[in-house]
């Protein structure tokens, strides 16, 4: 450090550091996504068809979606029921399962 | 036993074809005999920075489509013994680079050279497949910035998942890098990722590190790889750069900014 340095401005994260955390996540993913092929489509399909036994949907109404945050992943898993049939007990709606796991 | 090495980076215009000149022109200058091959068929550009596009008449496709042999289509250097040359089609594209193809020269280029740099092209497609597929070496080259650093990391796992030693399981690929285009003066004012940050994030041995210098574009322009202009600082680095990849202790150079301001020259008088 030179006594230059007390003229500059107080530290904030220069753009270089956030080159560098922006990188380590980015790199973190994309390392762990390497080795497993992307089964999301073949996870969509298999559930609509475990739904389907239950309840007839049709196949757009489910979808599923991968999140990568630092450290974890999100997996969420969007499932569109029919509207009730009328005098019937309010039910269904959108559902929403979220299952959350180290990726 | 001849070595194959490679110098890749999965993106463009980083260095690999300046670092492949001054490399191999490194390794003959210490008396071993090496072979630069240019790998970017399409897009052949080696010859010019080495020099020697006029004596071109066959070339790397040529001589894997069986029109020439190996011997007429190298160009030796005229400036430095054990060095030669083997440039690419112009006209062709990489899906003439057949996998039996490349490895038949190879294994002729290995009989007689000690060392045989592969020049990628960019990318991750059949061209850059062919030139790290038989490597026993890799250069990772790649500049301070964040998509050169992501597609090094991505050229890593191509390494090593489908190189020949991956997929025959044998000792992986050595890897090395080599990170160019460095600018002291930006790091310092925190506006380029500094060389420790690079090696953090890629975690594989630093060979060296090139700093951005005008003689590099000086040098292209005459067709002299940079290393021959021992006054440079790029052509000083790179001569490190060889001696520590034939295993000898080379501290790094040309990191730290070169103090030269007056107050500076001020303050070292009285000191
Ligand atoms: N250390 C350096 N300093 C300044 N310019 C450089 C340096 N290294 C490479 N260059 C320039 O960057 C450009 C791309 O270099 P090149 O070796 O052709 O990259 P690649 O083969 O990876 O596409 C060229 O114009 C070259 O002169
Ligand atoms: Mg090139």
């Amino acid at each position: 450090m030179s006594i230059f340095d007390f003229f500059r401005t107080p530290k904030k994260a220069s753009a270089a550091d956030q080159a560098k955390e922006r990188l380590q996540i980015v790199l973190a993913h994309e390392r762990a996504g390497r080795d497993s092929p992307d089964f999301l489509p073949q996870l969509q399909k298999e559930l609509l068809d475990v739904i389907k036994k239950y309840v007839s949907i049709d196949d757009d109404k489910v979808a599923v979606k991968l999140d990568r945050a630092s450290g974890y992943s999100t997996l969420e898993v969007n499932v569109e029921l029919p509207a009730p049939a009328k005098g019937a007990a309010r039910s269904g709606g959108a559902g929403k399962v979220a299952a959350a796991g180290k990726a | 036993m001849a070595k194959i090495i490679v110098m890749t980076s999965g993106k463009g215009g980083v260095g690999k074809t300046t670092s492949s000149a001054a490399f191999g022109t490194g390794l003959a200058l210490r008396g071993f005999k090496t072979c630069i091959i240019d790998f970017d068929v399409g897009l052949r550009n080696l010859d010019l920075i080495m020099g020697c596009e006029r004596r071109v008449v066959f070339d790397f496709i040529n001589v894997i489509n069986g029109e020439a042999r190996l011997s007429q289509a190298l160009i030796k250097d005229k400036r430095v013994e054990n060095l030669f040359i083997l440039p690419t089609s112009q006209t062709r594209d990489k899906d003439a680079l057949t996998e039996a193809g490349v490895e038949k020269i190879l294994n002729e280029l290995k009989k007689e050279f000690d060392y045989i740099i592969c020049d990628s092209p960019a990318g991750i497609e059949r061209g850059a497949l062919m030139a790290l597929y038989f490597a026993d070496h890799a250069i990772i080259v790649t500049n301070p910035e964040v998509s050169s650093v992501r597609d090094s990391d991505r050229i890593l796992g191509v390494i090593q998942a489908k190189s020949r030693r991956a997929e025959k399981g044998e000792e992986p690929v050595q890897e090395h890098l080599l990170v160019t285009r460095y600018d002291p003066e930006r790091v310092e004012k925190g506006e380029m990722l500094k060389v420790e940050d690079v090696l953090e994030i890629l975690a594989i041995p630093l060979l060296g590190i090139i700093p951005e210098s005008p003689a590099v574009l000086r040098a292209s322009n005459v067709g002299m790889p940079v290393v021959l202009d021992d006054k440079s600082n790029a052509g000083q680095a790179y001569s490190d750069a060889v001696g520590r990849f034939l295993g000898e202790k080379i501290e790094h150079r040309f990191v730290k900014v070169e103090k030269k301001g007056f107050f500076d020259r001020l303050l070292r008088r009285t000191a």
